[in-house]
């Protein structure tokens, strides 16, 4: 019967999300290649100073995003610096400066780890002018970098990308914004809060008190999972009843996660004007998913492990209105997006269950991925795809009609290489340098033993890949951590999309080389399987070795 | 150094940006959604607050602790879940426990809550259901499962001094079904529950 129910559960998703595949993929293609600009946009541009019809080279592209996502997390260190000063603050202190770093870096990133516990840390300005700006902008800037990498593809030489400022702001207010307000009345109906109330005193019916919280929660509840972002307004992020009230908000919130980066695919059909090749990138990121979630949902119902045995589930950390079923759906879309949002806590997932969801980060998030970086993500698997069947054949490879030459392949190496590097040189050095070690063994680890360690990879695969759930016993607010994983989520977005937009760049000052019959077809089922099985292998040879250190020693001791 | 100029001048282009970001998706956005929420949703946007005689007594999406001052269950009223939430059922501290499968603390814990909701309630270790020795997600859980709730329907009669076919029916007539008949778990509102069992007895 469950199983029946679990079944049904994801049947319905993939039915909402297949009818917004097309009309919201098409709107994405319409709005970033449409050159008409509504008059307020033109004033807006006027007021920035930018020139809305010129087009960018990668560079300047390129310049557009770090200048931003500097200014960002500016912003984002000062507010939380200054909360003291800043109204609707809850009465609540300064951020400390190692925390605001951390704090600025992970939401300027899209990543949303959250070192800290929001009730007790965040006043409402720096929730909303802060941290609910950069989930709509840093997602704006996500989508913005793969339709550049989608324009080098369609354009033919061509010495421009686009152009940055118009991405974002179109983004932002044609694409997220609008969205956001009809996904947050909808989450209010099922009892999302949406105040400025603070914490309200009652006593219970037994007689005891209890601090109720308010918030402004709705708003930002949307573009957390709309944008892929994750940061929860409260400390339990979607488990909280405020938060996600209901089963069916749940999969409302599995809805907002995925409907852009599942819908882009097609955007990049439309754009360089072949559907079939958006269906195929599709095939991928869905076969990615429906395995991982199965994994995932039958590891869970078999529950085990000592503690799921002896209470007779693994329903630590699950709340009881979503089960294991929405639970397990949740944490799954969740890491194979960037969201890292939590409906239950992945720290007391079974040991092979809790395995899935790192996995699903260190498949580098591409199924579907977060938005944009997601199809920048498997389109940058395709080259190598491309490039391995090229090798097989003994053909120069080329996709879409573009050669991948030596410059693609290594700027495509390059970006498979620095997630990778974060990750397992993060993991390492925590306990690696003697300091660090006693301090990440004594304060912040919070499962003894074999778990713990798992913490700490859990930890730097979730900053390095800009995801930002987390094993969520681990304590990383310390200086360390607060310290390597802002550095490592700073380094996980904006070194691949260097590469990425270098890529866009020099795709876009190709001609296009006509196809021939020795020309692989890159929409066949063929091609669907040998880029499912790249995106794998890639990964699973980069990780395995310490991936047996952890979950995997755990799970199968 | 035409390059330094364009640095500085993309920069100022991004602080302007950031300002109308800020503006616009940072506080218009969230006083717009805020004002329909509260002139059309006021009930939801407010926290689903439940009043007895004009008192708030909390919120139906919030649990609630049903213990005494020293954190002992009460027997005339239906227990929640076990609570990682600062103390138990702590709105101001939503957490887990953060215990893995193996972590010797948690399989404590639950050994001791199996033994305590197994002779609190009078029934066989081996009946008591998994939400009743294992904390939520949030800590906040308002549920409990309609196994654990038909757990203590003869505890809660005999303290209520009820008879228990009575206690029985009124937790059968709350189960709430799965949403749409199929999404998550059916579950019992330990709060609703327990303000239905009052106003019976009264």
């Amino acid at each position: 019967m469950g199983v029946l129910f679990a079944v049904l559960q994801a049947a319905t998703l993939v039915l909402i999300l297949a009818l917004i595949y097309r009309p919201l993929g098409d709107y994405m293609a319409h709005l970033y290649s449409s050159d008409r600009d509504w008059k307020v946009e033109r004033g807006l541009y006027r007021l920035i100073g930018v020139d809305p019809r010129a087009e960018q080279s990668w560079p300047s592209y390129l310049r557009g995003v770090l200048a931003f996502s500097v200014v960002g997390l500016l912003f984002v260190y000062v507010l939380q610096r200054a909360q003291a000063v800043l109204p609707y603050s809850l009465g609540l202190p300064a951020v400390p400066e190692g925390l605001s770093f951390n704090t600025a870096a992970s939401f300027v990133a899209n990543t949303n780890w959250q070192s800290y516990s929001p009730e007790l840390t965040m006043g409402y300005t720096v929730q909303l002018a802060g941290l609910a700006v950069q989930n709509f902008v840093s997602a704006a800037v996500g989508i913005a970098v793969a339709i550049a990498l989608v324009r080098g593809f369609a354009r033919r030489g061509s010495g421009t990308i686009g152009n940055f400022w118009v991405d974002l702001f179109r983004g932002s207010f044609r694409l997220l914004l609008p969205l956001s307000v009809v996904g947050a009345v909808v989450l209010i109906i099922g009892g999302v809060v949406q105040n400025f109330n603070g914490f309200t005193e009652i006593t219970t019916l037994a007689g005891n008190t209890q601090n109720v919280p308010g918030g402004p929660v709705a708003s930002q509840e949307v573009i957390k999972l709309l944008g892929t972002n994750g940061g929860g307004f409260f400390n339990v992020n979607s488990a909280h009843p405020f938060e996600n009230p209901t089963a069916w908000t749940s999969l409302f919130q599995n809805v907002l996660m995925l409907a852009i980066p599942f819908a882009l695919p097609r955007t990049f059909g439309r754009m360089v004007g072949s559907n079939k090749q958006g269906y195929a990138i599709l095939a991928v990121m869905a076969t990615l998913f429906v395995i991982s979630l199965t994994a995932l949902s039958a590891l869970e119902a078999a529950g085990n492990g000592t503690a799921p045995e002896l209470a007779g589930g693994a329903m630590e950390g699950k709340e009881a209105r979503f089960g294991i079923f929405a639970s397990t759906l949740f944490g799954s879309t969740s890491t194979l997006t960037s969201t890292g949002a939590v409906n239950s806590m992945h720290d007391s997932y079974t040991a092979l269950g809790g395995m899935m969801p790192m996995l699903n980060m260190m498949l580098g998030e591409v199924a579907p991925g977060g938005v944009g970086s997601g199809l920048y993500g498997m389109l940058v698997l395709a080259i190598i795809a491309v490039f391995i069947a090229g090798l097989l054949v003994g053909r120069t490879p080329e996709y879409l009609g573009k050669k991948i030459g030596p410059r693609e392949i290594k700027l495509a190496s390059l970006y498979i290489l620095v997630t990778p590097t974060l990750v397992l040189a993060g993991t390492a050095l925590s306990f690696a340098i003697p300091g660090v070690r006693e301090d990440v063994e004594t304060t912040s680890i919070w499962n003894p033993g074999i778990h713990g360690m798992s913490e700490v990879l859990y930890a730097f695969t979730s900053a390095s890949n800009n995801n930002g759930s987390a094993f969520a016993g681990l304590t990383a607010n310390t200086p360390w951590f607060n310290t390597a994983l802002g550095v490592a989520m700073l380094l996980g977005r904006f070194i691949p999309i260097v590469f990425v937009l270098a890529l866009a760049g020099s795709l876009a000052a190709q001609d296009r080389v006509p196809a021939t019959a020795g020309t692989l077809p890159t929409y066949r089922p063929q091609f669907v399987g040998l880029l499912v099985g790249v995106t794998v292998i890639v990964t699973a040879l980069t990780y395995f070795p310490v991936l047996t250190l952890g979950p995997l020693a755990e799970g199968l001791n | 150094m035409s390059s330094t100029r364009t640095t500085v001048r993309t920069h100022w282009v991004a602080v302007r940006a950031m300002l109308i970001f800020t503006a616009v998706l940072g506080i218009a956005y969230a006083v717009v959604v805020t004002g329909i929420g509260q002139l059309v949703l006021p009930a939801q946007a407010n926290g689903s607050q439940v009043t007895v005689d004009g008192e708030v007594v909390g919120s139906s999406l919030i649990g609630q602790s049903f213990t005494d001052a020293d954190g002992n269950p009460l027997p005339e009223w239906f227990q929640s879940r076990p609570s990682a939430a600062g103390d138990g059922y702590d709105g101001g501290a939503s957490s887990g426990s953060n215990h893995g499968p193996e972590n010797a603390d948690l399989i404590a814990a639950i050994e001791e809550r199996k033994v305590q909701v197994a002779e609190f309630n009078r029934v066989s270790e081996a009946d008591v259901p998994p939400d009743a020795v294992t904390a939520s997600g949030s800590g906040l859980d308002p549920h409990i499962s309609p196994d654990y709730a038909r757990l203590q329907v003869s505890r809660v009669a005999e303290a209520r001094g009820l008879p228990e076919s009575e206690v029985a029916d009124l937790v059968e007539s709350r189960i709430q079904a799965r949403d749409l008949g199929y999404l998550g778990e059916p579950t019992v509102n330990v709060l609703q529950l327990n303000l239905a069992l009052a106003g019976l007895e009264g």
